[in-house]
C-alpha cells in the first residue's frame, strides 16, 4: 500500500508505532497484565502456619498444579461445564437457524414490511441481557405471565418453566431472543453483496425460490456463517448475566450454574483467589483450544471446496 | 444498492415460471417471507410490549388483570421509583450514561488510531499485532475482570468511576471495524498527496483521513455504546457503592431485594422498561441516516 512512501519521507515510519500506543498501553494494562496475574495466581495458594493467627500466618506459597487437579476433579466445576454445553447446544443452532431464516427471508423476492420486521428482530440487541432476562424471568412467572393464562383458559397442563428440563429451554430462550437480531444482519449484509449476474443463470434454469436459497446463497454466504457460528460459541461459554438475573426467581439455577458463575463465587463468595484464577485459566484454555480447532477446521474446508 | 434495486425489480416486470401459477396476491407480495418475518418481529417486541403494559399496572393489578390489558399505575409507579432511595434510579442512569458515553468516546478514538495505523501504514508486526488484539475477543470477560479487580484494588482504584470506565475502552470489535471502515474510506494516493505537500502525519490523519472515516466511527461508537450500556459483569465485580452502579447493576440489586418482597416487582418493572427507552430511541433516531448494515463491516452499501 504504502510501502513506497515509507521510503520517500522521512518520519514515515516511526508514525504507525506512535497511533499505536494508546492502544499498546491499554493491552498491556487491561489484558496482558491481568491475564498474566491470573496464571500466576493460578500456581499459588495461602499457606497456614500454626493457628493461623496474627500477622505473618498466612502466607502465599507455590502450589504447583494443585489448583489445576482440584478443579478438573471438582464435581461442580465439572457439572457447570455440562450444563452449559446442553444449553449452548439449543442456543446456537437454533440462533443460527433463525437469524439465516429470517436473513433469507428479507433478501426474497417481494418481500412486504422488510425494514420494519429488520428492526423489530434486532431490537433485542439493544436491551442489556439483564433487563432481558428479567423480561422473560418475569414472563415466566405464572402469576404475570400471559403464556400460563392462555395456557390454563385452554385447561392444557402448565409446566414449571423455571425448574428441570425446561430451565434449559427458558434459558436458551433469552439468548436466542438476545441474539438472533445481530446475527441475522451480519448473513443478510453478506446475502446482500451477492451480485446479481449469480442468480441470473438460476432464473433462466427456473429454478424455485427455495432451491436458489438452498443452492446459491446459503454456500455463498458459509464465511459470515462460519463467522457467526464462532462467536456465538465463545458468548455461549461465557454465559453468566442471565442465570445470575434469573437466580433471584427460582432456586433451580444455583449460584455455580455455569463454570463461569463458580469462578466468581470462588474469587468473591469463598475468597479463595487462586483456585478461581486456575478455574479462569482452564476456560480460558477451553476456549482458545476451541476457537483454535473450529477455524482450522472451518479453513481445512474452504481450501477443500477450493481446490475441488 | 443500485445493483439490489435492480435484482428486486426485474422479476416483479417478468414473468418467472415458478410464481405463475399462484394467485394474483401471491405475485405481488411474497407471503411465506413476509408472514415468517412478522412472527419473527411478535416473538421479539412480545416482552417489550409486555413490560411497557406491567408498567402501567399497580402492585395488586399486576396480579390480577389479564397481562396485556393495560392499568392505571403508571404515575403511581413512577412516583415509588422516584421516592426509592431518594431517587437513586436517576442516579444510576445518569452513570449508565456518563459510562457508555465517555467510555464509547474515549473508545471510538483509540480504535480510530489504531484501525488507521493497521489500515494505511506497511510495518513490520503488522499483522502480529492486529491478530493479538483481536484474541481479546476470545477472553472470557469473567477471567479478565477478576484479576484486572485483584490489580485495581492493589491500586485503590476498585469502585470507583475509572475502574468501569478504564477496562473498556480498548476493544477488539472495535478495532477490527476501525481497521476496515479506514481501509476502504482512505485512499492511499491521497495521503501520498498529503505527504507531498509536507503534512505531518498527524496532521494528515486529523484533516484528511478522520473526516473520511466518520461514517464508520459512528457505528464503532455506537457499538460500544450498547457494549457499555448493557455490560453487568465488570460493574457488578468493580462496585460495591450503590451510587456508582450503572442502570444494569441497579435494576439487578432491585430483583435481588424483589425477590422476596412482591411489592417492589412494579418498581423493577417500571424501572426495566424506562432502561430500555433510550437505547431503542437512540437506534430509531439514529438509522435515518445510518444503517444497521454498517454493524457487520459491511463498507460498500
Amino acid at each position: 500500500m504504502s510501502s513506497t512512501a515509507g521510503r520517500r519521507s522521512y518520519g514515515v515510519k516511526g508514525a504507525p508505532y506512535a497511533f499505536l500506543v494508546p492502544a499498546a498501553i491499554l493491552f498491556a494494562l487491561f489484558f496482558a497484565l491481568p491475564i498474566g496475574y491470573a496464571v500466576w495466581l493460578s500456581f499459588r495458594k495461602v499457606h497456614v502456619s500454626g493457628l493461623g493467627l496474627g500477622a505473618g500466618a498466612r502466607s502465599e506459597v507455590w502450589a504447583g498444579l494443585e489448583n489445576y487437579r482440584d478443579a478438573l476433579t471438582d464435581n461442580e466445576f465439572y457439572d457447570g461445564a455440562l450444563r452449559v454445553l446442553g444449553y449452548g447446544c439449543i442456543v446456537v443452532p437454533v440462533m443460527l437457524g433463525l437469524a439465516l431464516l429470517f436473513a433469507l427471508m428479507l433478501d426474497s423476492e417481494r418481500v412486504r414490511l422488510a425494514p420494519f420486521t429488520r428492526l423489530a428482530i434486532f431490537l433485542p440487541y439493544a436491551i442489556p441481557g439483564v433487563v432481558a432476562a428479567l423480561l422473560w424471568g418475569f414472563l415466566y412467572l405464572p402469576d404475570v405471565s400471559p403464556f400460563y393464562y392462555v395456557l390454563d383458559r385452554l385447561h392444557l397442563p402448565q409446566p414449571n418453566l423455571l425448574d428441570g428440563g425446561p430451565l434449559y429451554l427458558a434459558l436458551s430462550n433469552i439468548a436466542v431472543w438476545g441474539g438472533t437480531g445481530f446475527n441475522m444482519i451480519v448473513i443478510y449484509t453478506s446475502l446482500r453483496a451477492i451480485p446479481a449476474e449469480v442468480y441470473e443463470a438460476a432464473k433462466l434454469d427456473g429454478a424455485s425460490p427455495l432451491q436458489t436459497a438452498l443452492k446459491i446463497k446459503i454456500p455463498m454466504v458459509a464465511p459470515s456463517l462460519v463467522l457467526t457460528f464462532f462467536f456465538s460459541i465463545i458468548a455461549t461459554l461465557q454465559v453468566f448475566n442471565e442465570p445470575t438475573t434469573l437466580k433471584p426467581l427460582t432456586n433451580s439455577v444455583n449460584t455455580t450454574w455455569s463454570p463461569l458463575m463458580k469462578v466468581y463465587v470462588d474469587a468473591f463468595a469463598k475468597g479463595d483467589i487462586y483456585s478461581a484464577a486456575a478455574e479462569a485459566t482452564l476456560i480460558a484454555l477451553a476456549t482458545l483450544m476451541l476457537s483454535f480447532g473450529f477455524l482450522r477446521a472451518a479453513n481445512r474446508r474452504n481450501r477443500q471446496e477450493a481446490a475441488g | 444498492m443500485s445493483s439490489l434495486a435492480v435484482r428486486k425489480a426485474a422479476p416483479a416486470a417478468g414473468t418467472t415460471p415458478g410464481t405463475a401459477q399462484g394467485p394474483p396476491l401471491r405475485r405481488r407480495i411474497a407471503l411465506v417471507p413476509t408472514l415468517t418475518l412478522l412472527l419473527g418481529a411478535i416473538y421479539t417486541l412480545l416482552p417489550v410490549a409486555w413490560v411497557v403494559i406491567a408498567s402501567t399496572k399497580s402492585g395488586s393489578e399486576l396480579f390480577s388483570t389479564f397481562t396485556f390489558l393495560p392499568g392505571s399505575g403508571f404515575t403511581q409507579n413512577l412516583k415509588d421509583l422516584n421516592a426509592y432511595r431518594d431517587g437513586i434510579y436517576w442516579q444510576w442512569m445518569l452513570n449508565s450514561g456518563l459510562y457508555a458515553g465517555l467510555g464509547a468516546l474515549v473508545s471510538t478514538c483509540v480504535s480510530a488510531f489504531t484501525g488507521y495505523a493497521l489500515a494505511t501504514y506497511r510495518f513490520r508486526g503488522r499483522e502480529a499485532i492486529f491478530n493479538v488484539l483481536l484474541a481479546g475477543v476470545l477472553m472470557p470477560p469473567v477471567i479478565l475482570a477478576i484479576p484486572q479487580y485483584l490489580l485495581l484494588a492493589k491500586a485503590n482504584l476498585t469502585d470507583s468511576y475509572l475502574s468501569v470506565l478504564l477496562p473498556q475502552i480498548l476493544a477488539p470489535y472495535g478495532v477490527y471495524l476501525s481497521r476496515i471502515y479506514a481501509a476502504a474510506a482512505v485512499p492511499t494516493d491521497v495521503v501520498e498527496a498529503g505527504r507531498m505537500d509536507g503534512a505531518s502525519e498527524w496532521r494528515i490523519f486529523t484533516r484528511i483521513a478522520l473526516p473520511m472515516m466518520i461514517p464508520g466511527m459512528v457505528t464503532v461508537f455506537l457499538f460500544q455504546f450498547v457494549a457499555i450500556w448493557n455490560n453487568f459483569l465488570l460493574p457488578y465485580i468493580m462496585l460495591s457503592n450503590d451510587e456508582r452502579f450503572p442502570l444494569t447493576l441497579g435494576l439487578y440489586t432491585l430483583l435481588m431485594q424483589g425477590a422476596n418482597t412482591p411489592a417492589l416487582y412494579t418498581l423493577v418493572i417500571t424501572g426495566a422498561f424506562l432502561a430500555v427507552l433510550p437505547l431503542i430511541a437512540l437506534f430509531l433516531v439514529i438509522q435515518r441516516f445510518w444503517s444497521l448494515d454498517l454493524l457487520s463491516g459491511a463498507v460498500k452499501s
